[in-house]
């Protein structure tokens, strides 16, 4: 089997600014053998993915292709030498039919434009082997994250790869999809294709796959023969420290129900999902991705509406729809998304930390810049923030320090109920530890905190309860005790009756 | 689509497609039929009020009117499916009508045709600036195309320095260009027919239209599906400026007439039409045919308001509210077709 790899990567480094997504990383993926890649989030696994699709170029480091060295300009560079990527997130034309999502830039010719018809048997026949039941001919708008997701894995099909990445395609299928998908991936192989294949269910990288290779914040740990591993083992290079130190949850005790959400509803989003977080609590609100655990917190913040339920804070009941009667209430959210949502890149550190407050730095009808400095400076050595003027744009902090801001725009409010949505994500291994710190002295000091996270280690770590949501349902709650790896995915994934 | 297996799938093709696909053709048909519905309506009512509004000299003017914007409804068409948008059309049109009224004024023994062809370049050319202003520097377009609607109009207001070029200075044969039929519809018609049947056509059949509707739908998606975004926002740009290069040309001919101030404003007039004919301002969707409809339908409200001896003042207030209305329609017709995919999916999921 020693032939030459069909795709490496030779010791490719890349950096987003402060940054360091990928060490001088190596892979190599051979001809008829599946690969996978593991790691936790942030890891750097999608970075690599985009650097082997030609998304990103690597600040240093080798691309090589049967050997040779290449340079892709760009993903149609990637994909005209036989690269073909199924990536996390679906990314798909909403407009566009299905069957034109799939060969966009590759529609079958007829000798006067396009052949629809056979455009139209061709995609048939691709979700005839994925076993897909949609009309080729309806647009891609409205599509479950599922089907999108089975959409892209046609259209990698359809490329005939030479390579086909795989980043977490399982993530959003039914047990039966992904049977499915293996199966086709199986036969990929035997057809002489290169494949990497990234999951976070470990199962399946033991299943399927033949070698691993694993990534610990951007560098390579290990790479291994899976047959020379156990579980237990790729975990501990997955992880690679002590829990206990990275997690440094402190037991509390629970006090008054803060946070009260009864049967809360948004048709076609998420079902009749009930559950209480007590002062002092952290719950953890896990699942996988598009399971609608976003979409409850933004619902209960008030940026979007519900359809039924109800949501109590304090004994209160909340008017729904309005972010304003939550602030007011005590709740407070930290988006997931910190760039687009939870600051204002271009205003400077302490104008971000004054806006979610801005009335208490009122004087008169003005802002006092002097509070709104006074309050951004207490809250920076409070929450450990690196930063050079307290004037300088967010923009120019790290990920990790750009958290910290979120957190300080919200703390400085001294909510009763704080929401934390992938808390720390891209954000580096310090940083991580001293928001969990943070976190923990908040709900110590009787904050009721939710967390969702995608992050087993961090959901496990962190939580007095997790809550498990299943396309859009609250499907288990499990505590301390009961919380395990295992359980926790078996509910996320539906393979558990709980 | 119950559990319809890929053979089935396959045979069904025309016969038998999923419900919300069904849906969502009549609602993309209804589209451009609905406009058609209220150029139908309009000539009734203004016809049974002013029978003269029927006539063949009426409806004649109605085409004529509408053949410049017709036109150039088809190039911002191009440009606002990638989710851009063209204002500088106007000013092409003023820079080229008066560049090509210029050399047919003081160089006699150039060929027409050459000058058309020199128009459509120039034009061309100014298309190729907002390209490169959009595409390539990455400069948003409402912002690029703004710039250059004025920078295109100062330099026509330079070349021209207060000058005017009348019918007189020009050859008869290109003034009868604007004027003459052929079977009964008036050439410019007739080309902006041409135009758009041919525009239409590439935007469905060809690969690279398809591309500008995936651009617009989106941008993201289209790098990573490998389309070369760069490139193709670029040539839409310089196909909606060589089209404003061509409409010059026709306004010279059509008006005979010509100073640095033509056209000025008629952009907002273009992207009305655009609106109106159910081109998504956000890119992804509309067709050339539902932009070129709803010129007809603006010059046809114009002409019906004149008829009818309502206030040209008010005439402003009344496109202005049919703008609206073609917006609130189209949301209201998104929600609609929206909620339709999404019980579709449960069906396809049984």
């Amino acid at each position: 089997m020693e032939e030459t790899p069909v795709l490496s990567l030779s010791q490719v480094s890349k950096a987003f600014g402060a940054v360091r997504a990928v060490r001088e990383v190596s892979l190599e993926l051979r001809a008829g053998e599946i690969h996978a890649l593991a790691g936790e989030n942030g890891a750097g696994k999608s970075t690599l993915v985009k650097i082997l699709s030609g998304v990103h170029r690597p600040d240093s480091g080798r691309v090589l292709l049967d050997g040779r060295p290449v340079e892709f300009a760009g993903p149609a560079d990637a994909q005209r030498a036989g690269v073909a990527v199924i990536y996390q997130e679906p990314t798909l034309f909403p407009d566009l039919s299905v069957m034109e999502n799939i060969f966009m830039g590759r529609q079958p010719r007829a000798r006067l434009g396009l052949d629809r018809r056979a455009m139209r048997a061709a995609t048939a026949e691709l979700f005839g082997r994925l076993g897909v039941h949609l009309d080729p001919g309806r647009p891609a708008r409205g599509l479950s994250i599922a089907d999108q997701q089975l959409v892209e894995i046609a259209k990698a099909l359809s490329l005939r790869a030479r390579v086909l990445v795989m980043d977490e395609p399982t993530a959003a299928l039914s047990g039966q999809e992904a049977e499915r998908l293996f199966g086709v991936a199986e036969a990929l192989r035997e057809q002489g294709a290169a494949l990497l294949f990234i999951s976070h269910r470990l199962e399946e990288i033991f299943r399927l796959c033949r070698r691993v290779t694993t990534l610990r914040d951007g560098a390579l740990v290990a790479a291994d023969l899976v047959a020379d591993l156990t579980p237990d083992d790729l975990v501990r290079r997955m992880v690679g420290r002590e829990l206990e130190a990275l997690f440094p949850k402190q037991d509390t005790r629970a006090g008054a129900v803060a946070l009260r959400v009864r049967r809360l509803t948004r048709e076609g989003v998420f079902t009749d999902v009930s559950f209480e977080v007590r002062r002092g609590e952290i719950v953890a609100l896990a699942g996988l991705v598009g399971a609608g655990r976003s979409e409850v917190a933004r619902a209960v913040f008030g940026i979007d509406r519900w359809d039924a339920g109800s949501v109590e804070v304090d004994g209160r009941r909340l008017r729904p729809a309005s972010p304003t009667a939550a602030m007011a209430a005590g709740l407070a959210l930290v988006p997931e998304d910190r760039r687009q949502q939870g600051l204002v890149m271009d205003l400077s550190i302490e104008r971000n930390v004054g806006l979610a407050g801005l009335a208490a730095l009122r004087r008169g009808p003005l802002i006092s810049r002097l509070a709104e400095r006074e309050r951004a400076r207490d809250w920076a050595v409070r929450l450990r923030l690196k930063f050079a003027r307290l004037s300088d744009p967010v923009g120019v902090l790290s990920g990790g320090n750009q958290q910290k801001v979120v957190l300080a725009k919200w703390l400085a409010r001294g909510p009763s109920v704080l929401i934390v949505d992938e808390p720390t994500r891209g954000i580096d291994v310090g940083t991580k530890a001293e928001v969990h710190r943070l976190l923990s002295e908040l709900a110590a000091s009787g904050v009721a905190v939710l967390m969702i996270s995608s992050e087993l280690p961090e959901v496990l770590g962190m939580a007095d309860r997790v809550l498990v949501m299943h396309e859009g349902r609250l499907v288990a709650e499990l505590d301390r005790a009961s919380a395990t790896e295992e359980s926790v995915m078996a509910a996320a994934t539906g393979r558990s009756a709980a | 689509m119950k559990a319809a297996g890929p053979l089935a799938a396959a045979a069904s093709a025309p016969a038998r497609q999923g419900g919300a696909r069904r849906l969502v053709d009549r609602v993309a048909r209804v589209r451009e039929l609905g406009i058609v519905a209220a150029l139908a309506v309009l000539f009734g009512v203004t016809g049974a009020a002013n029978p003269s509004f029927l006539s063949y000299g009426s409806i004649r003017d109605i085409l004529l009117n509408s053949a410049i914007i017709a036109l150039l409804a088809v190039g911002q068409t191009l440009v606002v499916v990638t989710r851009n948008v063209d204002l500088s059309v106007s000013s092409v049109v003023g820079l080229s009508a008066f560049g090509g009224a210029l050399v047919l004024a003081d160089r006699p023994g150039v060929p027409v045709p050459l000058v058309i062809a020199g128009c459509v370049l120039l034009g061309a050319a100014c298309g190729a600036v907002n390209g490169l202003l959009v595409g390539v520097a990455g400069v948003p377009a409402l912002v690029a195309t703004l710039g250059t609607l004025y920078a295109f109009r100062g330099v026509d207001y330079a070349w021209a320095g207060g000058r005017q070029v009348n019918a007189a200075d020009m050859p008869e044969g290109f003034l009868t260009l604007g004027t003459r039929s052929v079977l009964g519809v008036p050439l410019p018609a007739l080309v902006a027919l041409a135009v758009l049947l041919a525009v239409g056509w590439m935007l469905r059949n060809l690969r690279s239209g398809r591309e500008l509707y995936a651009i617009g739908s989106s941008p993201e998606a289209a790098v990573l599906a490998g389309i070369r975004v760069r490139r193709r926002v670029l040539t839409a740009f310089v196909a909606s400026g060589a089209l404003a290069g061509l409409a010059g040309v026709m306004w010279a001919a059509r008006f005979g007439t010509v100073d640095a101030t033509v056209a000025t404003g008629k952009e907002l007039d273009v992207i009305a039409a655009v609106v109106v004919g159910g081109v998504a301002i956000f890119g992804g969707s509309g067709s050339v045919y539902g932009a070129a409809l709803g010129a007809l339908l603006l010059a046809s409200i114009t002409s019906a308001l004149a008829v009818l001896r309502v206030d040209a003042l008010a005439q402003t207030a009344v496109n202005g509210a049919l703008l609206l209305a073609a917006i609130v329609l189209d949301r209201l017709l998104a929600l609609r077709v929206a909620a339709a995919l999404r019980r579709g999916r449960f069906r396809d999921d049984r």
